[in-house]
């Protein structure tokens, strides 16, 4: 049986590559082959792997890229996200991608879409929109049509038709992926000493880069090595972040959490591998599928708008209470509109129900930990301290 | 983002009548909003990019625009002790100030620009186009009022042009869920007719605003396009939209305008008539408010009339050929709403700039990029670079905010001004050469 220590090495390869190796040997394997990227916070895969497609998701350059050029794209009151994507494009370092698909979530993304229209003329780009009007027949018919738009691109790409049934084996293939998913974070909130918050990140991580059916393997194998071997149980606090949907913390940043006495037992890193919170049905029209599921079982974070006041925040205080949770830690880009906007009405909701928080904020370069240990310490120590009187 | 209604930097040498009745607007408008609760009217607030205001005022609703009275406070200084508030309550000094001025006053009694309380809204009328901001920003007014609050999605152009699905989108949010909110909260059933003679009015309006604005074509240029169009724009992205009075305001202006051209005049200033023009520019991203006539001063001082600017078409790109329509009147609004400037993407936004650069024969592109608002910001420095490299014309940017006056370096700007002035002159006398 392979270890957890094994399959992390492996992710972790992965996640300091910034040439993405796996992907580029991926397309190459076979002719006509297609990759296409994707940023935060979701785009339906599945259409993309119906195409026959590798969906590649593109999370910026961590603390590991150099970013030369990048700087030169923003102003130093943007967050780090946009520029370091930019410095990967301008390196050569995304060539061998075929589109780009730039979600519905901020304003910087929503304008680096038209900056790659600009800068990449000749390579498919599009902004994704989602509705923000979930009733059937308004927000629906909508999202319905945008999905048989970028259906239809992707067949131009690809130049072959993409059936009903290549849509709904590819439902299938992320149902399954999706079910791992929330079989992992099970275990963590089970054991959370099993399975440390930095593995399950990097196996997420590995789950942008790789195709979905090797990384349901992975997670499959990670499960079986988790539950098996044998950890220290430690008398850390259990802690729910929030915040990094989207630029990335450097990994130094969820050790320190860590390291500092907390468990991880809720995040919304990489929401687009569980967005959509139930199994996608596979009989009946696939897009309108999709796009019920989008409407109907979709995850919550803040970029998105929460249509009553008696539901805001509500999703963050059932997680917490789901999971065991004794506090959260908001821990949020620099600049970032959509968390920071948000973060006083949640605080808000956690103090009615009696929720702990802190906040602090981070840049997917920082390098300095310290602080953030030492903040994220203080916080556990004040939790072991109120749970024990 | 906004459009504004300035009264506090209101020039003070020469006034044209239409100059009285633009402020009699907006003043009218803040009497309405004190009188509001005694008299029983309805309050919604909603944006000043893709607003609604003739369906909201289909419903007799009194309109409040929150950006509108943060413009107001940024004018009268009064902004940055607003926002110190918010930060004070919680909310990060990274995001847009805007939204901080309004909250703070909010927290301090909601104390209008013209020393009175503004009423609650009844209800909060969310037109998303253009500016995320916006939908966090109705969130956190939502969370302290309670109160109704209605949704317009206006999907993002992120191709060339908009689609018929963003268009039906729109239009079946209008009737399924923004009509119905707006008949039961005021109380008055929505008459489609009413909506027509409304529209009627915004065309005529919206006839006049783009020749005044075509008339910046003129050497001199009649008017500045961005620092005097914060006074003309502001009956047209607010609440007088589709009411006689500003049919009338934009009529008068006109005939002011036709006799300045007729005279060989250029704009009014402050400080009177700018005499000698030098240079024309090309203005991209919002003003600084807080020190709104110190840094228009820095351009006329020098000769420097802007002729066009992105920031006068944040509330509808009317000169690239929109009008509402009367006969088709729930369509035409939501083409309103997806036509707006920030709800263009980036190639759209260059080919516009570069659109003006090259009718308005102007020497080149100033991006004001402002600190706190994504929306405009980010990209700017590749849509200089772009609009550069297309026209041949010297691009400069500057860094302000709008209503945070920690954000605003008169030493720097003028510098950079001054730099780029000199840039225009060295331009020229090489093509003379
Ligand atoms: S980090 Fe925040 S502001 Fe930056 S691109 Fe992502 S969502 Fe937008
Ligand atoms: S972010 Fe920009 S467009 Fe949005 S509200 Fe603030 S200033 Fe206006």
């Amino acid at each position: 049986m392979t270890t957890t220590k094994e399959i992390i090495d492996r992710c972790e390869k992965l996640y300091e590559d910034m040439d993405f190796t796996a992907a580029r040997a991926w397309k190459e394997a076979a002719p006509g082959r297609h990759v296409i990227g994707y940023m935060p916070i979701y785009v339906p895969r599945e259409i993309i792997h119906a195409a026959g497609m590798l969906p590649l998701g593109i999370l910026g350059g961590g603390d590991q890229l150099e970013v030369i050029h990048g700087d030169a794209y923003y102003q130093s009151y943007i967050c780090r996200i946009p520029r370091s994507t930019i410095e990967l494009a301008v390196s050569g370092k995304l060539d061998f991608t075929d589109g780009m698909l730039f979600p519905s979530i901020c304003d910087v993304i929503r304008n680096l879409s038209g900056m790659w229209q600009l800068m990449m003329s000749d390579k498919y780009a599009r902004y994704f929109d989602v509705p923000q009007n979930y009733q059937d027949d308004v927000g629906g018919v909508y999202y319905t049509q945008e999905l048989h738009e970028l259906k239809e691109d992707l067949e131009k790409i690809s130049g072959r038709k993409i059936t009903n049934e290549d849509l709904r084996k590819s439902i299938a293939v992320y149902n399954e992926n999706r079910r791992l998913i929330k079989d992992l974070y099970e275990l963590r909130r089970k054991a959370p000493w099993k399975v440390p918050t930095t593995e399950v990140y990097l196996l997420l991580r590995a789950g942008m880069v790789l195709p979905v059916e090797e990384h349901s393997q992975m997670l499959k194998d990670y499960i079986e090595a988790a539950s098996t071997e044998d950890r220290p149980l430690r008398d850390n606090c259990r802690i729910v972040i929030q915040g990094m949907f989207c630029e990335q913390p450097p990994l130094n940043l969820i050790k320190s959490i860590e390291l500092a006495g907390c468990y991880i037992v809720g995040d919304d890193f990489m929401m687009v591998t569980r967005w959509l919170t139930e199994d996608v049905p596979l009989d009946g029209d696939p897009l309108e599928n999709l796009s019920q599921a989008f409407l109907h079982h979709s995850e919550n974070v803040s970029a998105k708008y929460v249509d009553r006041e008696e539901d805001k925040g509500i999703y963050l205080v059932d997680l917490v209470k789901k999971n065991g949770g004794e506090g959260v830690i908001f821990t949020s880009p620099s600049f970032c509109d959509p968390a920071l906007l948000d973060r006083p009405l949640l605080q808000d909701v956690l103090k009615a129900h009696g929720v702990p928080y802190i906040a602090f904020k981070y840049a997917e370069n920082s390098g300095q930990m310290q602080p953030i240990r030492e903040q994220a310490g203080t916080f556990a120590d004040s939790i072991k301290l109120w749970s024990e009187q | 983002m906004t459009a504004p209604t300035p009264t506090a930097a209101k020039p003070t040498v020469q006034k044209d009548r239409s100059m009285a009745m633009q402020k009699a607007m907006v003043d009218g408008n803040y009497a309405r909003l004190a009188r509001a609760e005694a008299e029983r009217r309805k309050v919604a607030y909603t944006f000043v990019p893709g607003n609604i205001n003739e369906l909201l005022m289909c419903f007799d609703l009194v309109v409040n625009y929150p950006e509108i009275n943060a413009i107001q406070n940024g004018m009268r200084k009064k902004s940055g002790r607003y926002i110190m508030e918010a930060e004070k309550a919680g909310h990060s000094e990274d995001v847009c100030t805007y939204v901080k001025a309004d909250i703070g006053m909010m927290l301090k009694g909601n104390i209008g620009p013209n020393d009175e309380r503004l009423p609650n809204p009844d209800v909060l009328m969310l037109s998303y186009t253009g500016c995320f901001t916006f939908m966090k920003w109705f969130e956190l007014l939502r969370h302290h009022y309670k109160c109704e609050t209605t949704m317009l999605h206006v999907p993002y152009e992120g191709g060339s042009g908009f689609s018929k699905n963003s268009r039906d989108y729109v239009v079946k949010q209008l009737k399924e869920t923004v009509i119905p909110t707006l008949e039961r909260v005021s109380g008055v059933k929505f008459d489609i007719d009413r909506l027509r003679e409304y529209l009627k009015e915004s065309q005529k309006a919206e006839e006049n605003w783009v020749w005044v604005l075509e008339s910046a074509k003129h050497k001199p240029s009649p008017i500045d396009s961005y620092f005097g169009a914060i006074y003309y724009i502001s009956p047209i992205f607010t609440a007088f939209r589709g009411t006689p009075t500003a049919t009338e305001y934009y009529a008068e202006l006109r005939k002011e305008v036709e006799q300045r051209i007729a005279n060989g005049q250029g704009p009014i200033t402050p400080e009177g008539e700018m005499k000698n023009e030098k240079y024309r520019l090309v203005v991209e991203g919002p003003p600084n408010y807080t020190s709104f006539r110190d840094f228009w001063k820095m351009f006329y001082d020098e000769g420097a009339v802007i002729v066009a600017s992105s920031y006068a078409k944040v509330g509808g790109t009317y000169d690239f050929g929109f009008r509402h329509d009367p006969d088709h009147p729930l369509e035409s609004v939501a083409e309103y709403c997806l036509n707006c400037y920030t709800n263009h993407n980036l190639p759209e936004r260059v080919r516009m700039l570069e659109t003006y650069v090259n009718e308005y024969q102007a020497d080149g592109l100033l991006i004001n990029s402002i600190k706190s608002c994504n929306s405009f910001a980010a990209g700017q420095l590749m849509m200089m670079k772009e609009v550069q490299k297309r026209t041949g014309k010297p691009g400069a940017f500057i860094e302000t905010d709008l209503v945070d006056p920690r954000y605003f370096s008169p030493a720097n700007v003028k510098n950079r001004l001054e730099s780029y002035f000199q840039m225009i002159d060295q331009k020229r006398r090489a093509t003379a050469a």
